[in-house]
């Protein structure tokens, strides 16, 4: 079997028997620094337009509604599960749809849909980044299948980087199948090197703050 | 230097338009890269560096050990590992597995260890299709060619080029505009993720103590890749692993960094066993494919087992004054520029190409920019002893051998190579002081004349260096 014949061969190049101890390795090399909410929540919003996504800090849940009100206009949307999304009244918006729970249902729906909305488990402040983790109340394709991805973030899901995500979260595969990491709109310069969003992903991005 | 190396190195020195095609591509991936890690973007870039080759370095040396807790972790969350020795057992694997579900479309998204096996090309042989859904990629299948990069495989590609393959290939109109040619991908591709039965991706790390498959894109076709065929088989290189999830707050700062200027890709994707009770959606089913292929000989080196560090970030061929001359194609395999140089001879076998270590001025560029510190001016060296030793004991290129020992015996001598060098001055041909173009008669041997045909020749100094010394 290809199994023990690999083993063996790393084994043998190695110098090493079957189940010999491991030396200790590096030390995990995190460092969080003290950002306050503010200053945490503004490079966020910066990050994300300096990615040409669009952005918006809303005062209160109300606010954010409108905001998304606004920018959905008549256009069909699919939203997630997320409790916040909910709260913040955006399910019950004109054209949403929202509740999806069969996998077939959801794809068909992303499939057609102009935005999907969604909120993040965190985000991060210095890329302009969202993390979303897999699970009932966040599927996979609302941030991926439409050409507009809508994410509504609570502002005290905002981190202020990679460090304090892996800080926070030592083993995401403890909770998930999928982290995926959302940095700006989908692109490519595959083509002489020419910018170009949207490619298979969203093509334009609306990140809101909320709080 | 092969017959077939040589040939291809020409004719790209020769195609003006490919060299400034390489010359851009490869100067703007400098310039991003510059900014995102000046210490005012990244102060602590190079403790980032020294950290990352450290975690390598540990990772490698206990690789058995790392390889299994992965393989069990994976487990834990529901999927399988699949060790394979070489191409064949991956296309079995995949070919088996097709079989018994039934499925006949494959996408896939950009690997190069993919390209290392010819996977595509084996599938479609037992009439399986499989697409490439990177745009870079898909071009290049498309026309039948291997990547020209290891982070832009189409950069030298025109969207001329592109307009008349999509018009050829796909029957659409001949586009030119590179928003629209994005579009055309795009249509026919999201068919295609929406009908497919298995996603093959690749995979950048593999992270021992979550079972997890992590993978950086900027497209969105990674993500699909993964997320809508009911299976996903990711296929990636044993030396892949790094030990903890926490390490990649290290390793993504680095790699976006070094191969496009990009704090982060677009997605990074960090994957860990098929759709779990609750989630929504997702693959059913959950494959990583371990491939050895010429991997453990290269460990076994101790002192060029470095080369396995890599992250394929494509820094070094960038940075590569030979890479930005004679280009991706001339390379014998379809990793390139420098780290190709080091990991083709070693993967597989030194015979494969001889002149390859060779083909480097060992500016030392690349180990300069290289984001896990792997010395690869060192491992060139190390290749080309090892070259000159098998010349040796076959006892080939016996002349070399004679002149570099002559030349060994004057340089030890201080009095003979000053008379040498009086004489050469003295029988010199000179053209007025003018550089030399050619060769004349009495200097025009097979070497000479090879060594003349890239290069001028300064003129022989009027006085030497050691007259000048003596007389200061």
């Amino acid at each position: 079997m290809s199994r023990d014949a690999i083993l063996n061969k790393v084994r043998t190049a190695l110098g090493r028997t079957a189940g010999e101890p491991v030396a200790t390795p590096p030390p995990v090399r995190l460092r969080v620094g003290e950002v306050d909410t503010d200053t945490r929540i503004a490079s966020m919003l910066r990050a994300v337009e300096a990615l040409a996504g669009k952005t918006h800090r809303a005062a209160t849940a109300e606010d954010a509604r409108a905001y998304v009100a606004a920018i959905l206009d008549g256009k069909t949307a699919v939203a997630s599960n997320a409790p916040f999304l909910r709260e913040c009244g955006i399910v019950d918006l004109t054209g949403v749809q929202s509740g999806l729970t069969d996998a077939a249902a959801l794809r068909a729906l992303c499939a057609t849909a102009d935005v999907g909305i969604t909120s993040a488990d965190y985000a991060l402040a210095d890329t302009g980044t969202l993390a979303m983790l897999a699970s009932p109340a966040e599927a996979r394709l609302i941030s991926l299948l439409p050409p507009v991805h809508i994410a509504v973030v609570p502002k005290d899901r905002v981190l202020s980087g990679l460090d304090e995500l892996f800080t926070i979260l030592p083993l995401p595969a403890e909770q998930t199948s999928s982290m995926v990491l959302i940095t700006g709109p989908s692109r490519t310069a595959d083509i002489e090197q020419i910018l170009v969003r949207g490619v298979h992903g969203p093509g334009e991005i609306y990140v809101v703050v909320v709080g | 230097m092969s017959a077939a190396f040589d040939e291809k190195v020409h004719n790209t020195l020769a195609d003006a338009n490919l060299q400034l095609a390489i010359y851009r591509a490869t100067g703007r991936l400098i310039d991003h890269r510059k900014h995102a890690v000046a210490a005012t973007a990244l102060p602590d870039y190079q403790e980032l560096r020294t950290h990352a080759n450290a975690v390598k370095k540990h990772t490698i040396e206990h690789l058995d050990h790392y390889l299994e807790q992965f393989e069990a972790n994976v487990a834990a969350h529901g999927g399988q590992v699949v060790y394979c020795q070489d191409a064949t057992e991956v296309a079995d694997f995949v070919l088996g597995l097709a079989k018994k579900r039934g499925a006949h479309l494959i996408v896939k998204s950009k690997s190069m260890t993919t390209e290392e096996i010819d996977l595509n090309e084996r599938l479609e042989h037992h009439h399986l299709e499989s697409v490439e859904t990177d745009l870079g990629e898909y071009i290049l299948q498309l026309a039948h060619q291997r990547p020209y990069h290891i982070v832009a495989p189409a950069l030298h590609l025109t969207r001329y080029d592109v307009g008349d393959l999509f018009a050829r290939t796909l029957g659409v109109a001949n586009e030119t505009v590179v928003e629209k040619q994005t579009l055309i991908a795009r249509t026919v591709l999201r068919q295609k993720f929406l009908a497919a039965d298995i996603g093959i991706s690749g995979a950048n790390f593999l992270v021992a103590d979550s079972g997890a498959v992590l993978i950086v894109e900027n497209e969105g076709n990674a993500r699909l890749t993964t997320s809508a065929p009911k299976i996903h088989i990711a296929v990636a290189g044993i030396e892949k692993l790094i030990p903890r999830a926490q390490d990649l707050a290290v390793f993504l700062k680095l790699l976006g960094r070094s191969a496009t200027g990009q704090a982060l890709t677009v997605y990074t994707s960090f994957l860990s066993g098929p759709r779990r009770t609750g989630e929504i959606d997702g693959p059913e089913e959950f494959y990583v494919v371990l491939l050895d292929n010429g991997r453990t000989k290269l460990l076994a080196d101790r002192a060029k087992r470095e080369s396995l560090y890599c992250i394929r970030c494509g820094a070094c061929l960038n940075h590569c004054p030979v890479y930005r001359k004679i280009g991706g194609h001339s390379f014998p395999w379809v990793y390139s520029g420098p780290i190709g140089a080091i990991i083709t001879p070693q993967f597989l076998g030194i015979e494969h190409e001889p002149s390859l270590p060779f083909a480097s001025s060992l500016c030392g560029a690349c180990a300069e920019v290289c984001p896990v510190k792997i010395d690869i001016p060192k491992v060139l060296l190390d290749l080309r002893a090892e070259v000159k030793q098998g010349e040796e004991r076959r006892g080939v290129n016996r002349l070399e051998r004679l002149a570099f020992k002559i030349w060994a015996w004057v340089m030890c001598h201080p009095r003979l190579y000053e008379m040498a060098a009086m004489v050469a001055a003295g029988v010199a041909p000179s053209e007025n002081g003018k550089w030399l173009r050619s060769a004349p008669a009495v200097m025009n041997l097979p070497p000479v004349r090879a060594w003349l045909s890239q290069r001028d020749l300064p003129p022989a100094p009027a006085k030497s260096f050691r007259e000048l010394w003596r007389r200061r």
